[in-house]
């Protein structure tokens, strides 16, 4: 690994760190039952691992997912649970 | 034989940095650095330098604001003293880690409290841990051919670290003297463009500025070190170069003034060596072998060099216009280092002198170099009066 | 999965990414995405110290997908400054965007001067201040923005105190009394309003303040989940009014739903010492006399 000049970076290099490996309370589950595709999730994301192109097609990337249960608590239609870690993604 | 015309030394110091052509300006009031951004402002406001001059509200955010400049990559200018030189502290360290080559005139002056605006190094000389390279001149040619050599050394990728070039404040920015400067065409030839090695552009997205942890932090500070131990000959040839190109000597790590067949030499920073060298003069006259090395280059601080030069004298008398409170004479002590524990020991003498814009009178010079002579002086201030009572102070 | 929605994920790009180390339900780190999802690629950021700088740029490991340059605390609008200023000269300006960011610590408090400066020179500069009310990086202390009787750790409630006694400086309003162009209150409870104000901003040349609520799951003792749910109830007991000023005129989003401001405090440990035993009543009306007071002067309820 280099040490550069004033120590500058290039872009993108936190994706190594994959911060799904914080989560302890739980994950979501999206259901794919009632989703309108409102992107509310995926907007309300603080980590940007939410991503989805249409209807009942949402899901956070496990890599980076902390748990926070934002996404839960938004969704509009309750089409997201929370669930134990170990447990199935839909 | 000097061609030039008389001028006064913030005008020149200002025409020089306006040859050097920095498209962003940036400055903040404090005497007596203030006739040098006036200059400038004039000579802008005339059309005579296409930059970005900017008035801002303090001393921290005018360097902070060439430091955003230089960032983008852009050549830059910044210029203070004293107490804007230590508001601007922690930019002026930031800076030199951000590996920046940004360019400042200080004009020394003493430092506050108590409040003084007249010349002495301390301001300097107290920031001489920040890993900026450091270049003192003796007089308003030297301050203007060291200008053109900042941005050589500064820019040269070998270095890329900023330059503070300081000039004795009142002594040389107020004062006229001869001063020759070069044309914008042969300025053009002798510092191309600047070349950034990293900067921010939306084309090529970098991140500046990172944090780093105890696994990271010290070989980013080595770097430095090591990279300024290996300015020490790119200094040397710049001024090699600058006298080839442009007929006359300037910069380099130091000046030997009949140093060479000297038993004592004075060694000295700045305006006071051009009088010291009258008063060797004068001594040489009476038949004593004494000469002056004056040292221009004072970070990095050539050590190979001023051992190789000091080593055949038997006294060397270190006069300075700064002190380490609670310590000793700074330059005295790390001129000491330079002999440490090596075959030449010649007796170091250190003298405090000029202060606060006091004086530095050639009776005050010949009584060091006497005193000097006769025993070895830790660290004596010059010239200090008796006709004062010092509170709580016991004679 | 999906096959289509595999490719997608390849396709975004967030030019704030994934792998930053903000907490869980950290409300800035959702407001940094926005506010630079909203920028596009054509952009310089200068960022303060702070909890954004630290958690997107430990090296070599970079969160930042668009030029970003750290200095330090205090001189952000400065350094922006010099950034524009060198754009300007070399004439990339007019497609270059500089946005200057830092926490309210850095606004509030040891940038304000820098601030003032930037504003009153006039330049093409988008300031946005990520306000979660303290200084969160170096663990909850007290700074100009804290609310009134807020607990940090520095204004801690105690036998002879209640917390934090000073109410929060109203930068907005000294923003505007700079001239600039344009000054908004966002918050990441409502993150299209965020957007547009963003984007509205950055159509504007000049000066320009953008204030963001973001609830600190940590700081204020929230759970995560619930972040953009307080930020949302900060907004609807008239605590923090969305405003605009453009040009000297003042507009606000009415309240979309108005609640009394116990239901934002209770939930946040950092006012639990106002609604502990039997509460104290006095204060929270005081508080409530706040949040009438801001509907008053910036009409906030829809006739």
């Amino acid at each position: 690994m280099k040490i550069t000049l004033g120590t500058v970076t290039h872009p993108g290099g936190s994706r190594v760190n994959k911060t799904g490996a914080w989560r302890t309370a739980g994950k979501p589950r999206f259901l794919h039952k009632n989703c309108i595709a409102c992107d509310v999730c995926a907007l309300g994301c603080p980590e940007g691992c939410i991503f989805g192109t249409g209807q009942r097609t949402y899901y956070a990337n496990e890599d980076f997912c902390k748990g926070c249960g934002i996404c839960a608590s938004g969704c509009p239609v309750h089409d997201i649970e929370m669930i134990p870690e170990g447990g199935e993604d839909a | 034989m000097l061609k030039g015309r008389m001028i006064q030394g913030c005008r020149a110091i200002a025409e020089a940095v306006t040859l050097c052509r920095p498209r962003v300006i940036s400055a903040y009031p404090i005497t007596p650095q203030t006739l040098i951004v006036e200059e400038l402002a004039s000579i802008v406001a005339d059309g005579g330098l296409d930059t970005e001059f900017i008035n801002v509200e303090g001393e921290h955010s005018a360097a902070s604001l060439v430091l955003g400049s230089s960032a983008v990559g852009v050549r830059v200018f910044t210029a203070t003293s004293s107490q804007g030189l230590l508001y601007m502290g922690e930019v002026v360290f930031n800076i030199a880690g951000m590996r920046l080559p940004i360019v400042m005139i200080n004009a020394n002056r003493a430092v506050s409290a108590p409040l003084n605006i007249w010349n002495d190094q301390q301001d300097s000389i107290s920031m001489r841990d920040s890993g900026w390279i450091q270049l003192y001149a003796e007089n308003n040619q030297e301050a203007c051919d060291l200008v053109f050599q900042a941005y050589r050394i500064a820019e040269d990728h070998r270095v890329m670290l900023p330059v503070m070039v300081c000039v004795d404040g009142f002594v040389l920015p107020h004062a006229f003297e001869v001063v020759d400067l070069p044309s914008q065409k042969e300025v053009d030839a002798y510092l191309p463009p600047y070349q950034p090695i990293y900067k921010l552009d939306p084309d090529n997205p970098l991140t500046m500025g990172a944090f780093t942890e105890p696994d990271k932090y010290m070989e980013a500070r080595y770097m430095i070190q090591r990279t300024m131990e290996a300015s020490i000959p790119i200094i040397e040839e710049v001024a090699r170069e600058f006298k080839r190109t442009f007929g006359h000597a300037a910069g380099g790590l130091f000046e030997k003034y009949r140093v060479d067949d000297a038993s004592t030499v004075v060694v000295a920073l700045g305006s006071m060596a051009g009088t010291t060298k009258d008063v060797v003069d004068d001594l040489r006259n009476k038949g004593q072998k004494v000469g002056v090395l004056r040292l221009i280059t004072y970070r990095p601080f050539p050590e190979e060099a001023l051992y190789e030069a000091l080593k055949g004298a038997q006294n060397i008398v270190v006069i300075e216009k700064a002190l380490s409170l609670g310590g000793s004479a700074p330059l005295a002590v790390e001129l000491r280092s330079v002999f440490h524990g090596r075959p030449a020991s010649p007796k170091i003498s250190g003298f405090v002198i000029g202060l606060g814009g006091r004086d530095v009178t050639t009776d005050d010079l010949k009584y060091a170099i006497e005193k000097a002579q006769q025993q070895l002086i830790n660290m004596e201030f010059i010239g200090l009066r008796t006709d004062l009572e010092l509170e709580g102070i016991n004679a | 999965m999906p096959e289509l929605v595999k490719e997608r994920d390849k396709l975004i790009d967030h030019l704030l990414c994934s792998g930053h180390t903000a907490c869980p339900g950290c409300g800035q780190a959702l407001a940094a995405r926005l506010v630079v999802r909203a920028a596009g690629r054509n952009v310089i950021i200068v960022n303060s110290t702070g909890c954004l700088e630290i958690f997107t740029s430990k090296y070599p490991e970079s969160a930042w997908e668009v030029p970003w340059l750290h200095s330090l605390f205090q001189n952000t609008a400065a350094v922006a400054s010099g950034v524009e200023a060198a754009l300007r000269t070399v004439g990339r300006l007019d497609k270059v965007r500089v946005i200057a960011q830092g926490g309210d610590g850095s606004t509030f408090d040891i940038g304000f001067g820098a601030i003032s400066g930037m504003f009153e020179r006039g330049h093409d500069i988008l300031y946005v201040c990520y306000d979660n009310e303290a200084y969160m990086n170096t663990g909850i202390q007290r700074s100009g923005s804290t609310p009134r009787y807020a607990r940090t750790t520095t204004s801690p409630p105690g036998k002879v105190s209640l917390g934090n006694l000073r109410p929060k400086k109203d930068l907005p309003q000294i923003a505007a009394a700079h001239g600039i162009p344009y000054v908004a209150v966002a918050s990441v409870g409502y993150p299209m309003d965020l957007d547009r104000k963003i984007r509205k901003a950055l159509s504007i040349r000049g000066p320009k303040y953008v204030q963001i609520h973001v609830p600190c799951p940590l700081g204020w003792g929230t759970e995560p989940s619930k972040t953009i749910d307080y930020a949302r109830l900060a907004v609807n007991t008239a605590l923090y009014p969305l405003i605009e000023i453009e040009d000297g005129v003042t507009t606000a989003i009415k309240i979309p739903a108005r609640v009394p401001v116990e239901e934002y405090l209770k939930g946040q440990i950092r006012f639990r010492h106002l609604l502990e035993g039997t509460g104290r009543k006095e204060e929270i009306a005081e508080i409530q006399k706040m949040a009438d007071r801001n509907i008053e002067v910036y009409d906030l309820i829809a006739k």
